[in-house]
């Protein structure tokens, strides 16, 4: 473990779906798990298969809160021709969750071009779980000609800025920041001074020992800086977060697992529920990667959180769709 | 492309007979030959420049062009772009696969521009006198 966060020179260390796991890697992972995570490695491809010990299997004893992460509902692309029935799937994964789910969180990308029917259809399905849902914008809610106007008409109620929030639930601080407005040439994701300024105030009176979940869209640590995916200023969100006991962060965006623990903060990225990415530096561009069909379901999924009680890190299980 | 459509409406044209139909032969014909068509008011030129975005990048990054040019650009990929200048001086709606925007540049300088969701990706059109 290292007492200096550094997410520049940490990211290349961090695990991903595709990249072997390597000693260091699996020792992270049983860190960060707590009771450690199952890995298998299927045709060399590390796969997590639920957590180890007194997890595995078990009925969740602490509350727990689910992920959902780039619909892009819209995409009609040969990487997906049917996002709203994979949507569906996943909502249909969430319904089946055993021990029913605080509420759900959505890191963004609901819809594919910020088109009223898009949020419609996003909106019906995803209430069908019957689940409070708190969401963070993608770019790509943010493409209408009012520039965020119909996601903030539709989810903006009671937050601030371009969207951002915080809330308490079970003695946990949720923060839910904005990193995809007002991006500058040759940058990446951005929060801004003003929505910085907010989370300095936002945490102030909170106690060091206070649990945090922050989610974003765009990786708020640099994960490949070469496809945009990174914060050019979620270093300093970051450093505001740097004296509590336990911070989870929860991003969307590219479309894969990537995990990786610094110092008392865990990182983790969602699949998408419409298309899988390539892994960094693997394509020639981070664009829809097709797979073939019967694979597709088997890069896609939810995620579920678990937050025990004591000093214990946040659990969290990947679900696919199928595989 | 042009050429093919414009063949085939020659064709029917001629079938249905007139005068109409003499002129987009005529037209026809300017394409086969490969003469660009003199578009009127603001309407691209056949040879105006045309910037392709694939990859999630701007081919070519840099293009030189004569004051009073117009300049397309065309997404090719599977997922939205938006061309901004990098101060907003122009901006583009988020152009879907096939989608395309043309911008004129008439005054002599450097034009620095990105993709306002994606703002690694840069270019830089430089306008002559």
């Amino acid at each position: 473990m290292h007492d200096e966060f550094n997410p520049a020179t940490e990211a290349s260390e961090a695990e991903d779906e595709s990249s072997g796991l390597t000693r260091r890697g699996a020792l992270t992972c049983m860190v960060w798990a707590g009771t450690g995570l199952l890995w298998t490695l299927s045709g060399g491809v590390p796969k997590s298969l639920g957590l180890l010990g007194d997890a595995l299997a078990a009925v969740p004893t602490g509350f727990t809160f689910l992920q959902i992460s780039d619909s892009h509902i819209g995409f009609n692309k040969p990487a997906n021709p049917d996002a709203l029935g994979t949507l569906r799937e996943a909502i249909g994964k969430v319904k089946a969750v055993k021990s029913r789910p605080a509420f759900m969180i959505h890191t963004g990308d609901i819809t594919h071009l910020s088109k009223p029917d898009e949020f419609d259809n996003a909106d019906q399905l995803i209430s069908e779980a019957k689940l409070d849902v708190h969401y963070v914008p993608g770019e790509h809610d943010f493409i209408d000609e009012g520039l965020g106007k119909a996601y903030l008409a539709r989810y903006g109620n009671g937050t601030k800025g371009q969207g951002w929030y915080s809330f308490d639930d079970h003695g946990v601080h949720f923060i839910g920041l904005v990193n995809v407005v007002d991006l500058k040439a040759g940058g990446l994701g951005r929060l801004g001074p003003d929505q910085l300024a907010w989370l300095a105030d936002d945490l102030k009176d909170k106690s060091d020992s206070t649990p945090i979940v922050v989610f974003a869209h765009i990786p708020l640590w640099t994960v490949y800086a070469d496809w945009g995916w990174g914060t050019d200023d979620g270093l300093q969100a970051l450093t505001l977060l740097k004296r509590f006991g336990s911070v989870t962060v929860l991003n969307g965006h590219i479309h894969q697992i990537v995990q990786k623990v610094e110092g008392n903060m865990t990182f983790h990225t969602a699949r998408s529920t419409c298309f899988p990415q390539p892994a960094p530096g693997t394509a020639p561009s981070p664009g829809p990667m097709t797979v073939p069909a019967e694979q597709l379901r088997s890069m896609l999924g939810i995620a579920s959180v678990e937050v025990r009680t004591g000093d214990k890190p946040l659990a969290i299980t990947d679900t696919p769709l199928a595989g | 492309m042009t050429r093919s459509r414009s063949d085939f409406l020659a064709v029917r044209s001629i079938r249905a007979g007139g005068v109409r139909a003499l002129l987009l032969t005529f037209v026809g014909l300017a394409a086969i030959l490969g003469l660009s068509l003199v578009a009127s008011g603001h309407q691209a030129l056949a040879d105006d420049p045309t910037i392709k975005i694939a990859n999630f990048t701007f081919d070519p990054p840099t293009l030189t062009v004569k004051a009073g040019t117009t300049v397309t650009w065309v997404n090719a990929d599977d997922i939205p772009h938006v061309v901004s200048e990098k101060d907003g001086k122009f901006r583009s709606s988020a152009l879907d696969t096939d989608d395309k925007f043309s911008q004129t540049f008439s005054t002599a300088g450097t034009v620095e521009y990105f993709c306002a969701i994606h703002p690694h990706m840069t270019g830089k059109i430089v306008v002559t006198p």
